[in-house]
């Protein structure tokens, strides 16, 4: 069986994500999980990868020729797992038993032997661009067209080891190679740009020899056309600094950065359900 | 002993095209056989090792075998995180060579030591730690590490080593080689301290004592059958590496030890103590600042002997 593009519609894309938000909020109060506000952020990113652009076999999933994704943002795990399941690599129902003892679900994805679909153990920052630059490489030598896109976060750009997989990217002149920053402006503690200066983030790219292109990080439409465009014809390595709002889709959750460890409360789940127009 | 490992990762690299070599930006010339050999799988990371080892990892994990190869504290402790997360946690299939270990790089100060590197890595899950002694364990040792499925570390020398083994000794991971009989002591190594050891046993031979000697070139998993043989055989063990004494070769043979029921013979550790060398010389200077050259090996287990 062949690796395939989902290549949905963009209104179905649109549901989708909908329905992603709704799932990982009910299931941050069930679990006590949290991390809701990094969750919600990107799910539109993974909705446009994983039901548009990235070649996948779902039954088979460690085909050779499969697109890479890599949530190096491992605190984003409660979306990447409802994504997964959505997307057929294993059933909902196996999320029964998220945050349970015992479970595979929890806060950080496990590693790929424990899990379908996952390439990467993430959780600890900075580690998702080196393995990938190292799974691109690998693409490359054993002659396979596979892309590999690494899902960041600019909080993570903090880390040093980030600008060394950058610098070494650049050299190699990988283009199957793509960094995704979900830049919605917030780290753990604080405000990301007064953490560390990361302005312009898209010259630092830029600088270090990647093709570097800004988006809505939550306009599937433009999403999926920069994605359908890998690799890039200038044969960098690419970035895409996705302008993203941390707890996207919930008024009250967005860009409260409360809602990196807040749990949501039954009346909060409802009152998001009813906003992201889903009934409950 | 690094001009043995470029010749046989270059043999490796012509026989299996799995093999990648990736250097912290070091072996200028070494390597230029494998990127012969072996065109577009040598990569000059940089002075970038996080990375590096992280990189490795990527690839183990998508059928390729990775041979990481920088000077000791900087492919071990400067990037531990990701072997622990990347390579370890994974269970991917990357081979670390740490060159110059030991005080090889005496001349160059503690920042080039490596004193700690085999007490920290073994204590990560699925790693495999050697220290071969010689080229003969070293060619052969690498040959099975690219057999294993998981992580490897293995610490090497830097240049001009005595060969110890004769050629086509038999070598395997995870058993000790016999490197001299003896019946009144037995003194346990791992590394290139052994040609230490060797002076040290002929020393003492010539006072009627025969020491054995095993090279434990595999400190994880430890040949436990071989230890029970030796410790049951002998009046005493002595351990000896060129790493500090806490948590290295001599460290986990007292864990097995005090796990082992009934008498074992008493054992003495020979090692660097809990210290930095502030005042730098050669290879030997340091051996005998830290008490592990072969004079005070003698010394010390000719005294711990029974009269």
């Amino acid at each position: 069986m062949a690796v395939e593009q989902a290549r949905l519609p963009v209104a179905e894309l649109e549901r989708l994500a909908r329905t992603a938000r709704v799932r990982i909020i009910e299931n941050s109060h069930r679990t006590e999980t949290p991390h809701l506000g990094s969750c919600l952020s990107c799910v539109d990113i993974l909705v446009a990868a994983y039901f548009h652009t990235l070649r996948l076999d779902p039954i088979n999933p460690r085909n050779p020729d499969r697109d890479r994704f890599i949530l190096s943002k491992g605190h984003g795990a409660p979306a990447l797992f409802q994504i997964l399941a959505m997307r057929g690599f294993y059933p909902l129902s196996l999320l029964d038993d998220y945050g349970q003892d015992g479970s595979l679900f929890a806060e950080h994805p496990p590693t790929p032997d424990h899990l379908p679909g996952i390439e990467a153990a993430t959780g600890s920052l900075g580690h998702g661009l080196p393995m990938g630059l190292g799974m691109a490489l690998a693409g490359r030598i054993n002659g396979r067209q596979y892309n590999t896109v690494v899902l960041s976060s600019d909080g993570e750009c903090n880390e040093g080891v980030m600008w060394e997989a950058a610098m070494l990217a650049a050299s190699q002149a990988i283009e199957r190679l793509c960094v995704i920053v979900d830049f919605n402006r917030w780290q753990a503690t604080g405000r990301s740009e007064e953490i560390m200066a990361l302005a312009p983030l898209a010259d630092k790219w830029r600088a270090f020899g990647w093709a570097t292109y800004e988006a809505d990080g939550h306009d599937l439409a433009g999403l999926l056309r920069m994605l359908s465009a890998l690799p890039d014809p200038t044969g960098k390595p690419t970035a895409i600094i996705a302008h993203t709002v941390k707890g996207k889709g919930v008024s009250f959750m967005e860009d409260d950065n409360n809602w990196h460890y807040r749990i949501p409360k039954a009346e909060e789940v409802a009152a998001a359900k009813k906003e992201l127009g889903v009934p409950g | 002993m690094r001009n043995a490992f470029a010749d046989e990762v270059t043999k490796l690299g012509a026989e299996d095209s799995r093999v990648v070599l990736l250097s912290g930006d070091i072996g200028n010339k070494l390597f230029d056989k494998f990127k012969d050999n072996a065109k577009g799988r040598f990569f000059n990371c940089g002075v970038a090792e996080a990375n590096m080892m992280g990189v490795a990892a990527g690839m183990a994990l998508n059928g390729l075998r990775p041979i990481v190869y920088t000077i000791t504290p900087f492919t071990t402790t400067r990037c531990f995180e990701q072997i622990r997360v990347d390579a370890c946690y994974h269970g991917a299939p990357v081979i670390i060579i740490g060159t110059g270990s030991g005080l090889s790089y005496a001349e160059l100060g503690p920042t080039h030591h490596s004193l700690e590197d085999l007490a920290i890595l073994r204590t990560l899950p699925g790693m495999t730690v050697l220290a071969p002694c010689d080229e003969v364990e070293l060619r052969a040792l690498l040959r099975g590490a690219l057999e294993l499925n998981g992580p490897v570390y293995m610490r090497i020398g830097k240049k001009g080593e005595p060969v110890l083994h004769a050629k086509g000794t038999s070598v395997r991971i995870g058993k000790a080689v016999t490197l001299r009989e003896g019946t009144e002591a037995c003194i346990i190594g791992a590394g290139t301290i052994l040609s230490e050891v060797i002076k040290a046993a002929d020393d003492l031979a010539k006072e009627g004592i025969r020491a054995r000697i095993e090279s434990f070139h595999t400190v994880k998993p430890l040949d436990e059958e071989r230890l029970a043989e030796v410790f049951g055989r002998y009046p005493l063990i002595a351990v000896a590496e060129e790493h500090g004494l806490l948590g290295g070769l001599g460290g986990s043979i007292a864990e097995w030890r005090v796990r082992q029921d009934g008498r074992l013979a008493r054992m003495m550790a020979f090692g660097a103590e809990d210290s930095f060398l502030h005042e730098i010389g050669s290879q030997d200077y340091a051996r005998r600042r830290y008490g592990i050259d072969a004079r005070t090996i003698a010394a010390r287990v000719r005294a711990a002997l029974p009269r």
